[in-house]
């Protein structure tokens, strides 16, 4: 049986906006041929599990149903290693900025 | 969406005017003509409010500062006599970090003012945050939509930045994935709401980017004697050209040449599922300035105030590899860490002030905030993880999506022009197409697109006899 989730749990909800089928005329093939998708975070209304319907209350106090998606979901953006194809180009510059004018 | 994509688009007009409480209609003075200067008056903006109403919101007054080790740097490349001087305006210093705090400060100042509950704008990019700053400030609810992610469920590294910084504000963030229907969505959360259209081509975003150009005047002036010979904006949208060169020549900087730099992004189509991870840059590209330059009314208002055909002196590109060079170099030379993005008119500015003489002032207009996500690095893991090639070389060989090439020199950043002729042509023929075959054109009409491509009502009439149409 799959785990209720409290309400008042700060949670994420998905849900399909629009189907291939229903997608615009113009758009490029790659874009029509996948659904537009929608995530928002807010507040659980009621008690609701993974995977199920429920509803939130979003941080403008509005209040929106969808696929509970996620439970307090995480920022994933970071750097990453560093980009060696950059890491040369401080010493570069400053060589550059120590040879006396009109040397080679 | 409780409503259809078709029901929605059919009451475009009404929520329109509900949300932005500016009837458009009443400033046609032809088919397709309109009184631009009025639409911006009318507001009752002056440059002096607005630099009131911004003082209030602790937005602007940003420091302008000297870049003399890029402009050692250049000289280095230059010939004898060359190589001007180069100034940085600071606008990364504003609130939420960059010059949309400007924007968004008019915007919210007026939506309070007619007592709207809430603002909603769609954007992916600094103006989200900067409308969820300003409205907290103000103490209003704030939406923002944005483009986040791909079918794979992929989120551009800088957008995801985006999300968390509006959400630190305390905004509600509808993430969405990629495609133009975003404004459809974007139109059911105006009408549900019934909150303010933040969006940033109301004439309040364009009137509250003129007291940077007017910032950029003064301080010129006051800091180095002169005023700026050459002022370089990152263009996208083209509101930061359009209020920047306002605010020049507000402050009587009528001679400063305006140039509107753009990331070169050609052959990446901005509604394809796949090309939208494959672009390092999610603003300041020609992805955008192309299309919004030669068809401004594309935006999500029915008449754009950001008209940049009409101020720009010079447009030109340069590629993603030269960016995230002048990047790297603006932090290790000059002490100054910064986001790519904002960074575009600074790698012209490397071949621009080049040309120049040394008594010469080049100002590029802006900077932004870093970090996580919004920095080269993430943009470049992210690059190497969609497959593109990344090496140090001749930046002529960046192709967009395919492969980035970063400088091995500072001589080797050199700027690309688009012909502005070319893009007066495209304008026009696009206005024709609006309209439907064999429709006399009023004189109205046509001393308007002599306005909008600057050029004259002679030069307008025999392009248009060029594009085979009869304009009467």
């Amino acid at each position: 049986m799959a785990e209720w989730i409290a309400s008042g749990t700060w949670v994420e909800i998905h849900r399909i906006v629009l189907r291939p089928g229903e997608r615009a005329p113009q758009i490029p093939e790659d874009t029509k041929a996948v659904p537009l998708e929608m995530r928002v975070k807010g507040f659980l209304a009621e008690p609701a599990a993974l995977g199920e319907e429920a509803e939130i209350v979003t941080s403008a106090g509005r209040p929106l149903r969808g696929t509970l998606s996620a439970v307090n979901p995480a920022y994933t953006h970071g750097f990453g290693p560093p980009i060696p194809e950059l890491s040369n180009i401080g010493q570069e510059v400053r060589a550059i900025l120590r040879k006396p004018p009109g040397a080679a | 969406m409780e409503e259809s994509y078709a029901a929605i688009m059919a009451q475009r007009p009404e929520i329109m005017r509900a949300s932005v409480g500016i009837d458009y209609a009443k400033y046609a003075t032809g088919l397709l003509a309109f009184d631009y200067e009025r639409l911006l008056t009318d507001t009752g903006y002056d440059i002096d409010t607005v630099r009131a109403v911004q003082s209030a919101a602790a937005v602007g007054n940003t420091p302008l500062v000297e870049l003399h080790h890029i402009t050692a740097l250049i000289r280095t490349i230059a010939t004898p006599g060359k190589g001007a001087r180069v100034f940085v305006k600071d606008e990364a210093r504003n609130p939420s970090g960059s010059f949309k705090d400007r924007r968004a400060s008019l915007s919210i100042h007026e939506a309070k003012k007619r007592g709207y509950a809430g603002v909603v704008a769609a954007t992916s990019g600094n103006y989200g945050a900067a409308v969820a700053s300003q409205a907290a400030k103000a103490g209003l609810r704030c939406m923002i939509v944005q483009e986040a992610f791909d079918s794979q469920g992929i989120a551009q590294p800088e957008i995801e930045e985006k999300t968390r910084a509006c959400e630190a504000y305390g905004a509600e963030v509808m993430r969405l994935s990629v495609g133009p229907e975003l404004f459809y969505v974007f139109l059911c959360v105006l009408k549900e709401t019934g909150y303010f259209n933040a969006s940033l081509y109301t004439p309040y975003s364009i009137l509250g980017i003129e007291t940077l150009g007017y910032e950029i005047a003064v301080q010129t002036q006051a800091q180095a004697g002169r005023l700026p010979d050459v002022v370089i904006a990152t263009h996208a949208g083209g509101g930061n050209v359009t209020g920047t060169a306002r605010g020049l020549k507000k402050a009587g900087a009528v001679d400063t040449v305006v140039v509107a730099a753009s990331v070169d992004l050609s052959g990446l189509h901005m509604a394809s599922d796949r090309d939208f991870n494959r672009k390092s840059f999610t603003t300041g590209h020609t992805g955008f300035s192309v299309p919004f330059t030669t068809w401004p009314d594309r935006a999500d208002v029915p008449r754009n105030a950001a008209r940049s055909l009409r101020y720009l002196d010079r447009f030109v590109t340069v590629t993603q590899g030269e960016v995230f060079y002048a990047t790297q170099v603006l932090a290790e030379l000059e002490g100054l860490e910064r986001g790519a993005a904002g960074n575009t008119s600074l790698a012209a500015a490397f071949a621009i002030a080049r040309e120049l003489d040394e008594e010469q002032i080049v100002v590029v207009q802006e900077t932004e905030y870093t970090g996580a996500g919004k920095h080269p690095i993430a943009q470049l893991n992210l690059a190497k993880r969609m497959g593109i090639e990344l090496r140090r070389g001749d930046p002529r060989e960046n192709k967009p999506g395919r492969r980035i090439v970063i400088p091995e020199h500072p001589a080797q950043i050199a700027v690309a022009d688009i012909d502005v002729e070319s893009l007066r042509r495209l304008y026009l023929q696009r206005a024709l197409e609006s309209v439907p075959a064999g429709t006399v054109l009023s004189d109205a009409d046509l001393t308007f697109f002599a306005d909008e491509t600057r050029t004259t009502r002679t030069h307008v009439e025999e392009i248009l006899h060029a594009l085979h149409r009869k304009t009467g």
